[in-house]
């Protein structure tokens, strides 16, 4: 039965009144990753927005078991409690790690790899604000070139992005996908497979972040499906090595009609002062990610 | 005793810690490798992989990893070992703090070794002294046979109150040196050790959220009920190690009953009855003090030995009640303090304080980075300190240093 949101478990694990900012496309991620596990999971979470999101002591938002972990120790948190769960004989419970890009693709990268290569039985889910939002906003390993933070004020990051996604599937893990906060039916399914596959999972959420983009709070969907419609972000899947396009991108890669980036980029204050060499950049990278995944597709 | 035979070994310390965590059945191993703990991590691996052992083996890919699988694997309910040395103790300072914190029975094995810079591989107590204030209490090892029994007693000290426990034993000394260690048998350690139960487990059933930011002060949950703030659960911790001595002496005290070795004090004492002189020292360092204290009586002095077992808590009163009658007090460190003087010394000094002792206390700091200190020079630096007896300068400034060649 294909998910619709008619369909959908009624049933919530994140409380209403959280403590994140208004329109935080991470609190929309993780209300469907929770409905995608049915509440049958333990959950390690680092300092993160999602740390905020949990609330203060003796006040939670959610109604799942949950565990804080110190920053860089994520992937180690997660293979814990798989391992502790496994002595003692629980089963039919999932692992869920889930980190902000700081989290991932900076301090956390190393525990995390570690944990791939164990192959480690749990879901980790990189939320991606491309910066350190919980601090304030700070540049971090998946700032995106040209993009002001609070510690590249002036000039823009002068780098790029890494790619954690391709990272991750260089460990030959079994399933790898990509997902967008703005999508979260495409979100939700992608949870389900990932639930039902034995070993290391990894799924990428693109969470668009109003305060630290510069964006009106009330544009967060449309500034992730724009994300979507530029090929700033590509939504897709890696099965066992089988590589599907999936949701928003399938019928943009169909049709070809990808917008340029330049729209996406004007929609936020923090690429005021990108230069035209930037965005020529920027645009030669998403371009060459994109054919590269028009090249992997089984789906097309 | 127990009915069944519990048979003699030949073992080096590393094969008794991983002996003491076989025996005591734990669930869940993670660890890394690092000179000169590594044997350990090598034999539980044995173990695991042969059938011996019924628990998971996680290699990590680093020290702080191998404390957070324990940390997490503590907490849906698991019993966990792991153990380091030096630098990879020092890496695991962030969840050091964390698990005691979190108040997870984790047993850690730190195999004392010096830290750099420069590298050093070889025996001094740096290492642990430097997370003193971790949270974490820490028991230190004369000899191979106090390894394994330190490790089982651990469990049952953890469980107890709550807190993790460090087994610290000197490196190469102890870790790669040979000794009759009698180990009893599994059906014995079954009835000293039950299994764990968790104060506290993840369960979507009852779901909790642990670790959430704390504010400093108390704050009502949504029943309406005043908890805890952050400096409440910091002094709960405070209390636990405070009252921790208790449980320590209790569980020394039943293990000598069921296996003949007592271990009912916190400290080690030795020809202390009429002493006047009294050698402090802690790890393998005290039994070598047996040795200088007993050529020191030979030369007509009258010298006792007052081992520290227990560093964390650490037991001033039991301290105080064997210094009473000292005149002399002379304290050995493995480490220093930079700045101020060897760690021990700092805490006999604080125990004795206003406790009517006027004893000469002077600090020797000795065998950093594996520097060779043997009872020749642990007996010179008595004889060395009689002087101050006349004198009557009771303390001085700085430790001396003995780096003999």
């Amino acid at each position: 039965m294909k998910t619709s949101p008619v369909n959908l478990t009624e049933k919530e694990y994140l409380l209403p009144g959280n403590r994140v900012c208004p329109g935080c496309a991470l609190s929309l991620a993780y209300r469907h990753i929770l409905k995608a596990l049915d509440g049958q999971v333990i959950v390690t979470v680092p300092a993160s927005c999602l740390t905020v999101l949990h609330g203060m002591y003796p006040v939670t938002s959610v109604t799942v078991p949950c565990v804080n972990t110190p920053f860089a120790s994520t992937g180690a948190s997660a293979t814990g409690l798989v391992a502790g769960l496994k002595a003692l004989g629980k089963k039919d419970l999932t692992v869920l790690a889930i980190a902000g890009d700081g989290g991932t693709h900076d301090i956390g990268i190393q525990a995390l790899s570690g944990a791939a290569e164990r192959q480690s039985d749990f879901i980790y889910v990189c939320y991606d604000n491309e910066g350190y939002m919980n601090t304030g906003n700070q540049r971090s390993g998946s700032t995106p070139l040209g993009a002001i933070s609070g510690t590249t004020p002036i000039l823009g990051k002068q780098q790029n992005q890494k790619d954690m996604t391709e990272i991750m599937e260089a460990h030959g893990i079994p399933y790898v996908a990509t997902a967008n906060a703005s999508y979260p039916l495409d979100l939700y399914e992608k949870v389900r497979k990932a639930k039902a596959i034995e070993g290391t999972r990894f799924i990428h959420v693109f969470t668009p972040c109003p305060p630290g983009w510069r964006f009106p709070f009330s544009d967060t969907i449309r500034i992730g499906e724009l994300a979507v419609q530029t090929g700033w972000d590509v939504l897709y899947e890696v099965e066992n090595g089988a590589f599907r396009l999936t949701s928003a991108s399938e019928p943009i890669a169909r049709k070809g009609n990808l917008r340029p980036v330049r729209e996406y980029l004007a929609e936020q204050g923090r690429f005021k002062n990108i230069t035209e060499e930037q965005i020529s950049e920027l645009q030669a990278r998403v371009n060459a990610r994109w054919q590269r995944c028009l090249d992997r597709a089984t789906n097309l | 005793m127990l009915g069944s035979k519990a048979g003699t070994q030949i073992l080096d310390g590393n094969h008794a810690a991983a002996v003491g965590a076989k025996l005591s059945r734990v669930q869940v191993i993670a660890a890394y490798p690092i000179t000169p703990q590594s044997p350990v991590t090598e034999k539980l691996s044995e173990y695991v992989e042969g059938g011996n052992l019924k628990a998971e083996y996680v290699a990590v890919e680093s020290e702080h990893s191998a404390l957070a699988v324990c940390s997490s694997a503590s907490l849906v309910g698991a019993r966990t070992f792991t153990a380091s040395s030096s630098h990879g103790l020092a890496y695991m300072h962030e969840m050091l703090h964390w698990v005691a914190g979190t108040r997870l029975p984790v047993i850690l094995a730190c195999v004392n070794r010096a830290i750099g810079a420069p590298w050093n591989v070889l025996n001094d107590q740096q290492d642990s002294i430097s997370q003193r204030d971790t949270g974490w209490i820490q028991i230190y090892a004369r000899t191979n046979q106090e390894i394994l029994d330190s490790v089982i007693q651990a469990y049952k000290i953890a469980e107890t109150v709550y807190v993790p426990v460090m087994v610290c034993y000197d490196g190469y000394i102890l870790s790669h040196t040979e000794m009759p260690v009698d180990v009893p048998s599994p059906r014995d350690v079954d009835s000293f050790l039950p299994p764990y139960k968790p104060h506290t487990i993840l369960d979507p059933a009852n779901p909790r959220n642990y670790n959430l930011v704390t504010l400093a002060n108390p704050r009502v949950n949504a029943e309406g009920v005043l908890c805890h703030g952050y400096m409440e659960i910091r002094y709960l911790l405070q209390e636990a190690l405070q009252n921790a001595g208790e449980t320590i002496a209790s569980v020394g005290r039943e293990f000598g009953g069921l296996f003949g070795r007592s271990y009912a004090s916190m400290l080690w004492e030795y020809s202390l009855d009429d002493a006047e002189i009294v050698i402090v020292a802690m790890g393998s360092l005290a039994m070598e003090a047996i040795v200088a204290a007993d050529t020191l009586r030979d030369e007509g002095h009258r010298v006792g030995v007052l081992g520290l077992r227990v560093f964390r808590p650490f037991p001033k009163s039991d301290v105080v009640t064997a210094l009473k009658k000292a005149r002399l007090v002379v304290v050995f460190d493995k480490n220093i303090s930079y700045g101020s003087e060897g760690a021990t010394c700092s805490e006999i000094k604080s125990a004795l304080y206003g406790s009517g002792a006027n004893a000469v206390i002077r600090n020797f700091v000795v065998g950093l980075g594996g520097r060779d200190i043997k009872a020749r020079e642990l007996a010179g630096a008595v004889n060395k300190s009689l002087p101050a007896l006349k004198e009557g300068v009771l303390n001085d400034e700085y430790p001396e240093w003995i780096c003999h060649i």
